[in-house]
C-alpha cells in the first residue's frame, strides 16, 4: 500500500513521468497488435482468424480507427510531450519538480482514464467507431452510419475530449515550470534545446488542444441535440437522408486539421531537441547554430498553424486556398531543413575528431531518427502540391509519408530518449549488444514495412480499404507479393521489439552499474545528486570540444570560468 | 497597538521560508525571474517567494485562459462561417437557413450585472493586497484583509447567481417564443455560447466559495492572497468573455 502511494498516486514528477512512459507502453502494444491484424488481412484478405472468423470490412476500419487514436494520442503524443518533461524537464533546468506536481498528476490520471475509454469502445454494442482517427463527418454525426458510430463513436468523443483538457493542464504545467522555475543563471540562451522544444510544444498545445475540443463539443451537439453544424442538407447516410439542417463538413476538416497539424509537431518537436542534444553529446562537439536551432524551433512552431489546409486539398476546398496552404507547407521546409544542415554540421564536425563518433545505442536511435526525418521529410514537398496530392492522397504514399516522418522518427526518438535517460532512472546502462540488435532490426524492419508502401501508393492503391473489389480489384493480384512482404517485414519489425523488452527488463535488475554521468553530458540532468544544491550556473548547455580542461566538457554545473 | 499583543492569535501562523529572508508578502520589488537577461548577478533573485509563486500561479491561469478564449475563438468563427453557407436547392437557386433570433431584453440587465459583480470582485481582491491588513495578518494579530474581503466575495456570488438566474429566464423567454437549441443554426449558437459561458460561470462560483473558505482555512497569507487573486482573475476574463 506505501508502495502504491509512493509510486502510483504521488505527485513526484519522476513517477508520474514513468506512469505516463507506462501508458505509452500499454498504448503502443495494442497499437501494435492492431496494426498487424491489418497487416495479415491485407495480405492474406480469406483468412480465417481463429476465435474471429474473416475479418469484415467494418472491422478493418475499426481497426485503423482505434490504431491511428492510439499511436497519435497516446504514443506519439504522451511519450515525448508528457512522459519525457516530466521525468527529465525539472533534472534540465536544475527546478527542484514541476511548477504544479498535483495538477501534473491529475493530467496523468485523465490521460489514464482516456485511454481507459477509448478501449472501451471495443466492448460496447456494435464496437469501436470506423471513420478514422479524424472521424470525418458527415459519417461520424450519424450514429446510423454504420457499427461502431453509435455508443463506439461516443466513446471516442468522450476519450479524446478528456485526453484534450488532460493535454492542456500538461502544457500550462510545462510552460509555468519553464518560466518560472529555472534555477538562476538558466537563461533562455543556456536552455538545451530539448527545453526550447518543449516550451514550443506546449505553446502549440493550448491553442490546438482547446480547438479540437470546440469541434468535439460540436460534433456531440450534432450527435445528440439535433444541430447541424457539419451535417450538410439533403446528405444521404447510409440509406438515410438528411432532412434538416444545413452544416458543412468542411467546417469540422478546419477545426480539426486546425488542431491536427499543430499536433504533428507536437510530437515530432521534442524528438528534434532531443536529437540535437544527443548529436552534441556523442559527437562531443557543440551544437552548430545553438540560436539558430533554437529560432528554428519557433519558427516551426509558428509556421505549424498556417499550413492546415494542406490535409485537404481533395476535400473541395477553394482551389486559391489550397495553393495559399501549399506555399506554407513549402516554406515549413526551410526551418526543417536548416535543423538537419546543423545536426549534419555536428555530426561532422564529430567524424573529424579522433576516435570520430561515438555509437552508442542511443546516439543509433538519433541517427535513425535523422534518417527517417529525412526519408519521410522528403515526400513532405511533394504531397505539399495540391496537384501531385489530388493522386497521391487517399494512397498508401500518404501513409508511407507519414509513418516515417511521424510514426517511425517519433518511435526511434522515444527509443533514444529512453535508452539514454536509463541510467538516469534506474543507476543501471541498458545492453549494449542487444541495444544494437534492437536498433538495426528496428530499422531493416521499419524501411521494409513503410518503404514499400510509397511504391504501393504510385501505383494508385487506396489506403482505408479492408479489400478492392470491382474493377480496382485487378489492381490486387499485381500488389499482392508486396503486401507480402510489407507485412513480414512488420512482423519482423514488431518481433525485433523483443530484444528491446528483454534489455529493459534485464537491464533495470541487472545491467552494469552506472556513474553519476555516464555519458560525459553536459546538461543539468546529469548532475550528481551528491553534489551540494545548485545555486547559479554559469555555462551553456552545450559546452563541448573545449581544449584548457582536462575533460573536453565543461557541464552546466560547472563552477566558474564565465563564458560571456 | 499594544493591545493586540495580548490578544492571543487566531491560530499559529506557518512561517515556512519564503525565499525573500522570511519578509511578509508584500515585497513589491521586482526579483528578476526575467527571461533574455544576461547578467542574473546584478539582481537579487528571490526564488520561490511570495511574488514568484503569486505570479506563477497567474501565469498558470493566463496559459489556461488563453486555451480557453481559443476555445470561443472556434466556436465564434464557426459561427460566423455558419452564418455565411447555404446550398443550391432544386431550382438552383441559392438557400440560406440563418434566421437572426430575437434577443431577450433581459440579457443587457444581465449584462449590467455582470459588469457590477466584476467591479465587486475587483474591490474583494483589492482587500487582500492591502499592505497595512497583510502585515497584520501575517504577524497573526487579527485578519482584517479576510475579513474585509468577505462582504465583497459574498456580492460577487450573489451578483454571479443573479446573472446565472438571468440567463435562466432569458432561456425560459426563448422556448416560450419557440426558439429552442434545435430550431435553427443562430439558436444552436446562441444556446451553445450562452451555455459553455454559464458552464464557466458555474466554475467560477466554485472558485468563489472557495476562495471565501480559503482566506479562512489556508494557514498561508500568501496562498490566501493567491486564490483570491487567480479567482478575481478568472472573473474578470468571464465577464470580457461575456461581450
Amino acid at each position: 500500500m506505501s508502495w502504491l502511494r509512493r509510486h502510483v498516486f504521488t505527485t513526484n514528477h519522476r513517477s508520474v513521468g514513468l506512469l505516463y512512459l507506462a501508458l505509452v507502453a500499454i498504448a503502443v502494444a495494442i497499437g501494435v497488435v492492431l496494426s498487424l491484424l491489418m497487416r495479415i488481412h491485407l495480405a492474406w484478405p480469406a483468412l480465417c482468424f481463429p476465435g474471429w472468423g474473416v475479418m469484415k470490412p467494418e472491422d478493418y476500419l475499426a481497426l485503423v480507427t482505434i490504431h491511428g487514436t492510439l499511436m497519435v494520442f497516446f504514443v506519439l503524443t504522451i511519450g515525448p510531450q508528457n512522459a519525457f518533461p516530466s521525468l527529465i524537464l525539472p533534472g534540465q533546468i536544475g527546478a527542484k519538480g514541476m511548477a504544479f506536481p498535483a495538477l501534473n498528476a491529475v493530467s496523468l490520471w485523465m490521460t489514464a482514464l482516456s485511454l481507459f475509454v477509448l478501449l472501451a469502445a471495443f466492448l460496447v454494442p456494435m464496437g469501436a467507431p470506423i471513420s478514422g482517427w479524424t472521424s470525418y463527418p458527415p459519417l461520424s454525426a450519424i450514429a446510423a452510419a454504420g457499427p461502431g458510430q453509435a455508443l463506439g463513436m461516443d466513446c471516442w468523443l468522450l476519450s479524446l475530449a478528456i485526453f484534450a483538457v488532460g493535454q492542456i493542464f500538461g502544457a500550462i504545467n510545462i510552460l509555468a515550470t519553464i518560466i518560472d522555475t529555472r534555477v538562476k543563471g538558466m537563461t533562455l540562451g543556456r536552455m538545451p534545446l530539448t527545453v526550447w522544444s518543449w516550451l514550443i510544444s506546449s505553446t502549440l498545445v493550448l491553442p490546438a488542444f482547446s480547438v479540437l475540443l470546440a469541434a468535439l463539443v460540436l460534433l456531440f451537439c450534432d450527435r445528440h441535440l439535433a444541430t447541424s453544424f457539419f451535417v450538410p442538407l439533403g446528405d444521404a447516410v447510409a440509406g438515410h437522408v438528411i432532412r434538416y439542417g444545413d452544416g458543412s463538413p468542411l467546417l469540422w476538416l478546419h477545426l480539426f486539421w486546425f488542431f491536427g497539424h499543430p499536433e504533428v509537431y507536437i510530437a515530432i518537436l521534442p524528438g528534434m531537441g532531443l536529437a540535437s542534444s544527443l548529436f552534441a553529446n556523442f559527437s562531443r562537439r557543440p551544437v552548430v547554430g545553438y540560436k539558430l536551432m533554437a529560432t528554428m524551433t519557433v519558427a516551426i512552431g509558428l509556421l505549424g498553424f498556417l499550413v492546415w489546409g494542406h490535409h485537404m486539398f481533395v476535400s473541395g476546398m477553394n482551389p486559391y486556398a489550397g495553393t495559399a496552404f501549399g506555399l506554407t507547407t513549402m516554406a515549413i521546409a526551410i526551418p526543417s531543413t536548416i535543423e538537419v544542415l546543423s545536426w549534419m554540421g555536428t555530426l561532422w564536425a564529430g567524424s573529424k575528431r579522433r576516435g570520430g563518433l561515438i555509437l552508442k545505442t542511443p546516439m543509433l536511435f538519433a541517427l535513425g531518427f535523422l534518417s527517417f526525418f529525412i526519408a519521410g521529410g522528403l515526400t513532405g514537398p511533394i504531397l505539399a502540391q495540391p496537384a501531385l496530392d489530388i493522386y497521391l492522397h487517399n494512397t498508401f504514399f500518404v501513409v508511407a509519408h507519414f509513418h516515417l516522418i511521424m510514426a517511425m522518427a517519433g518511435a526511434f526518438s522515444l527509443f533514444a530518449g529512453v535508452y539514454y535517460w536509463f541510467p538516469l532512472i534506474t543507476g543501471r546502462r541498458m545492453n549494449e549488444t542487444l541495444g544494437r540488435f534492437h536498433f538495426w532490426f528496428t530499422l531493416i524492419g521499419a524501411y521494409g514495412t513503410f518503404f514499400p508502401m510509397h511504391l504501393q501508393g504510385l501505383a494508385g492503391k487506396p489506403r482505408h480499404y479492408a479489400d478492392l473489389t470491382g474493377p480496382a480489384a485487378s489492381l490486387l493480384p499485381n500488389l499482392l507479393p508486396s503486401e507480402r512482404g510489407i507485412t513480414f517485414s512488420a512482423l519482423l519489425l514488431a518481433a525485433s521489439q523483443t530484444f528491446f523488452l528483454v534489455n529493459l527488463i534485464w537491464s533495470a535488475l541487472r545491467g552494469l552499474k552506472a556513474d553519476a554521468n555516464p555519458w560525459q553530458a553536459t546538461t543539468l540532468e546529469w548532475r550528481p545528486s551528491s553534489e551540494e544544491e545548485l545555486k547559479l550556473i554559469r555555462h551553456g548547455p552545450y559546452e563541448y570540444d573545449v581544449a584548457w580542461t582536462e575533460s573536453d566538457f565543461i557541464p552546466q554545473w560547472a563552477e566558474g570560468g564565465d563564458q560571456e | 497597538m499594544p493591545a493586540t499583543f495580548t490578544r492571543t492569535p487566531a491560530h499559529e501562523v506557518e512561517r515556512k521560508d519564503t525565499g525573500i529572508g522570511g519578509r511578509p508578502p508584500v515585497d513589491k520589488r521586482p526579483t528578476g525571474g526575467g527571461g533574455g537577461d544576461e547578467n542574473w548577478d546584478r539582481h537579487g533573485h528571490g526564488r520561490g517567494g511570495p511574488r514568484e509563486l503569486i505570479t506563477r500561479y497567474r501565469m498558470a491561469l493566463i496559459f489556461g485562459l488563453s486555451g480557453d478564449l481559443m476555445f470561443f475563438i472556434a466556436i465564434v468563427s464557426i459561427f460566423f462561417a455558419r452564418q455565411a453557407t447555404g446550398h443550391f436547392d432544386a431550382r438552383n437557386d441559392y438557400v440560406m437557413d440563418w434566421r437572426p433570433i430575437y434577443l431577450p431584453s433581459i440579457l443587457f440587465i444581465n449584462t449590467a450585472i455582470m459588469l457590477v459583480s466584476s467591479l465587486t470582485m475587483e474591490i474583494a481582491r483589492q482587500q487582500l493586497f492591502r499592505e497595512t491588513d497583510v502585515m497584520d495578518e501575517w504577524l497573526g494579530i487579527g485578519r482584517p484583509m479576510s475579513r474585509r474581503a468577505t462582504p465583497w466575495l459574498l456580492a460577487t456570488i450573489a451578483l454571479g447567481l443573479l446573472f446565472l438566474g438571468g440567463q435562466w429566464i432569458a432561456w425560459e423567454q426563448l422556448s416560450e417564443a419557440g426558439v429552442f437549441f434545435s430550431g435553427n443554426p443562430a439558436s444552436h449558437f446562441f444556446y451553445l455560447i450562452t451555455g459553455a459561458h454559464g458552464a464557466h460561470l458555474l466554475l467560477g462560483l466554485v472558485a468563489l466559495g472557495a476562495a471565501i473558505a480559503g482566506v479562512y482555512w489556508l494557514k498561508r497569507v500568501e496562498y490566501r492572497q493567491i486564490l483570491v487573486d487567480c479567482t478575481a482573475w478568472y472573473w474578470h476574463s468571464m465577464g470580457v468573455l461575456w461581450f
